[in-house]
């Protein structure tokens, strides 16, 4: 089911989609726990998780202490011997402090051991700029992980894909890495009561179009669906894609789209350098390399740190404005 | 050798490493100049911190600013043994840490705003506020990341002491909090440096939570100091409400440090006044009404004036005066902030890299 399916009801903001979607998984997996920094007490930083340790007490939704590299040991250990983890890495930046475990323990494991271990761990973090916290609290690096086999990523950009990602995760029997948008949380949509899952590595076609294809992800998407409005003004039909799963990636959904539209632009908040667009884009000359009338555009961040000032984050971080002029030096119509 | 006349921004500043010896090797009475610095330095951050918290909740300030209100006998106590020659490495609550090493308001406040004439060219914020040329190696935003950043510090200042033979070394002290000695990069450092006897004062502020969380929940130990011992290095619990307490403490392991001794983890028992984020912060209710107040009872600054009064070293208009002056220039250095230019977009990508020498 995709949000364009969901029947019309509930609205929810994006944080309480997530906390909707962490209990639930909690209601209905008694192996399955919470831990991290401030989770249970405080329910996290932005209240995501207010409510959790009320409903499912100290011993299910855990305080860990400062401890990121403990905190993917202990979602890796606990995995492996028979429990469904879920746990915290408040900000994605921090997972520099935990990139041991997770690149080569968490990620590995299973394959090392020729298949003997599972690991069924959902790993929540918050990625993305636009908040004035600078360098180390505003990136999106998501590529660290697309790049690591044995990992799953997905970026939920909407209300109803962060609840239905979180409780896809937790049925996983594969280690997830729910990626969530700092810059939404305010936003609302339409959330069913239910619980229920996304299919994994399948795409969302957001708009439909004729002739270009956005491919953009987290919180590009809503810069994307308003570029795609800019440019229909201008009489350019633009197709936009979120893919969702970064990993396992919709290659289909997208070159069936580029096959159609004969042109492609690929968006992300992440460096442009070495980012997942890059592979996008790729798999798109690779595999309609025919059908393209243009070369892949890319609008991403510049080779920088995220920099503080708001002027000059305003400039880094990528706009519909600037997605909109990228379409049109495409199209050849700018 | 104190109080010298051409100290930066009315804050008298040892000059170099040996003035700071002369100052520390005195008897551990404080004498008149250390008290008044003492002083000083903590009525210049908490006149800073106050403001810079009403600008960030009048929107003016962009991003999220940790405050130090409360904890600010910790950083003048330790402060006042270092030049500019040793370093200190900060935390997210960095800005009280740079208002003691000499930081002057106007480049403060102009970071803050994210101007072109803040120390870090609006580039970084309150979290990488920073000044390399007086030895503060910037306030960060990962918890933790000091103490090794600090062990280098310390490794540069013995190796440059031994290449120019030197017997005296600078120091370098990283500041951080209770719950960042959960963290594996404290461990790491704290044995680095013990091993190798490196200039290195480890300065905990154990103010009693990590974020919401109260210490007895993140550590099952209630004095940090307790893990100098795994680390072979002597580990001393001193009071961080208490400027001289603080002075005392520091003084001694950063003499130590100096000449050889080794590495002293320094916990400072403190408290912060206001929220994790902010004056009024998140509306949490993790500590109690009760707890505050017992704190706020002993609040540094009032009880440093009482007894500086007692003493006879400053009267109480002399006192206000100093307040007075701190605040004339907090008002005149917003209104530089405000005023300065923004960053130039043309030049985000400055400064990622240093310019690669023509060969
Ligand atoms: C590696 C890392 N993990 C988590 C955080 C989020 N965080 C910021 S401050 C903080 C609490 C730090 O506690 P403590 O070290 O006691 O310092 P205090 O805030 O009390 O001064 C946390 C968890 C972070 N900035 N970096
Ligand atoms: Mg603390």
């Amino acid at each position: 089911m995709t949000a364009a399916e969901a029947p019309a009801g509930r609205q929810l903001v994006y944080t309480l989609a997530i906390t909707e979607g962490v209990r639930q998984a909690l209601q209905e997996e008694p192996l399955a726990f919470m831990a991290g920094e401030d989770v249970a007490g405080a329910g996290s930083v932005f209240g995501i998780y207010r409510g959790l340790l009320d409903e499912f007490g100290p011993d299910r939704v855990i305080d860990t202490p400062i401890s990121e590299s403990g905190i993917i040991g202990l979602a890796v250990g606990a995995g492996a011997t028979g429990l469904k983890p879920i746990v915290d890495i408040m900000f994605m930046d921090f997972i520099g402090e935990c990139m041991d475990e997770i690149v080569n323990q968490l990620a590995k494991m299973r394959y090392m051991f020729g298949g003997k271990a599972t690991l069924p761990v959902t790993v929540l973090t918050m990625s993305g700029a636009g908040m004035n916290l600078a360098a180390q609290h505003s990136q999106s690096l998501e590529a660290w992980l697309c790049h690591t086999p044995g990992l799953k990523v997905v970026m939920p950009a909407t209300a109803y894909d962060v609840k239905g990602a979180i409780i896809t995760a937790a049925r996983e029997p594969n280690p997830v890495f729910v990626v969530m948008c700092k810059g939404l949380m305010a936003l609302p949509g339409e959330v069913p009561e239910e619980p229920y899952t996304l299919p994994i590595g399948k795409a969302n076609v957001l708009r439909e179009g004729d002739n270009l294809t956005v491919v953009a992800h987290g919180r590009m998407i809503h810069e994307a669906t308003k570029a795609a409005d800019i440019l229909e003004g201008e009489g350019i039909s633009v197709e936009v894609i979120d893919p969702l799963w970064l990993q396992p990636l919709d290659t289909d959904t997208i070159i069936n789209s580029v096959s159609k539209t004969h042109n492609a632009l690929v968006v992300h908040e992440a460096v442009r350098f070495g980012g997942v667009g890059a592979e996008i884009a790729a798999q798109i000359a690779e595999l309609a390399f025919d059908y393209l009338d243009a070369p892949v555009g890319r609008v991403a961040a510049p080779f920088s740190p995220v920099p503080f000032s708001p002027v000059l984050e305003q400039t880094y971080v990528p706009n519909a404005e600037r997605i909109a002029a990228e379409a049109r030096r495409i199209l050849g119509t700018g | 050798m104190r109080g010298r006349s051409d100290a930066r921004d009315g804050v008298p500043i040892p000059l170099c490493a040996e003035d700071a010896v002369a100052n520390s090797s005195q008897a551990m009475e404080p004498s008149e100049e250390v008290l008044k610095d003492l002083h000083l330095r903590m009525v210049r951050i908490r006149h800073f911190e106050e403001e810079a918290g009403k600008l960030m909740e009048q929107g003016k300030s962009p991003g999220a600013l940790h405050l130090y209100i409360g904890e600010e006998a910790v950083a003048s106590g330790v402060m006042v043994h270092l030049s500019d020659q040793d370093q200190i490495t900060s935390t997210h609550r960095g800005h009280g840490h740079l208002v003691a090493k000499g930081g002057e308001f106007k480049k403060m406040y102009a970071e803050l705003y994210g101007r072109e004439t803040g120390y870090n060219k609006g580039r970084g914020g309150s979290m990488h506020i920073s000044n390399v040329d007086a030895g503060m190696l910037g306030a960060n935003g990962i918890v933790a990341a000091g103490p090794p950043i600090a062990v280098g510090a310390a490794f540069s200042n013995k190796y440059l002491a031994r290449m120019e033979g030197r017997d005296s070394m600078n120091v370098a002290v990283p500041f951080f909090g209770d719950g960042a000695t959960n963290e594996g990069a404290f461990h790491e450092a704290a044995n680095m440096a013990a091993i190798w006897k490196l200039p290195v004062v480890f300065v905990c502020e154990n103010n009693g939570y990590g974020e919401f969380t109260p210490q007895a929940e993140h550590q099952a130990i209630s004095d940090v100091a307790d893990r100098a011992a795994g680390y072979g290095m002597p580990g001393v619990i001193c009071d961080g409400m208490d400027a001289i307490a603080v002075w005392e403490a520091a003084g001694e392991a950063i003499e130590r440090a100096r000449s050889g001794g080794g590495p002293t983890l320094v916990e400072c028992k403190t408290y912060r006044f206001v929220d994790h984020v902010g004056l009024r912060g998140i509306g949490l209710h993790y500590r109690t009404d009760e707890e505050l107040e017992e704190w706020r009872a002993r609040d540094p600054i009032p009880q440093h004036e009482q007894r500086m009064v007692e003493m006879g070293v400053m009267t109480a208009e002399e006192i206000q005066a100093v307040h007075d002056a701190v605040m004339a220039d907090i008002t005149e250095s917003i209104e530089f902030a405000e005023n300065s230019p923004l960053p130039d977009p043309a030049n985000l990508l400055n400064d990622v890299y240093t310019p690669t020498a023509a060969s």
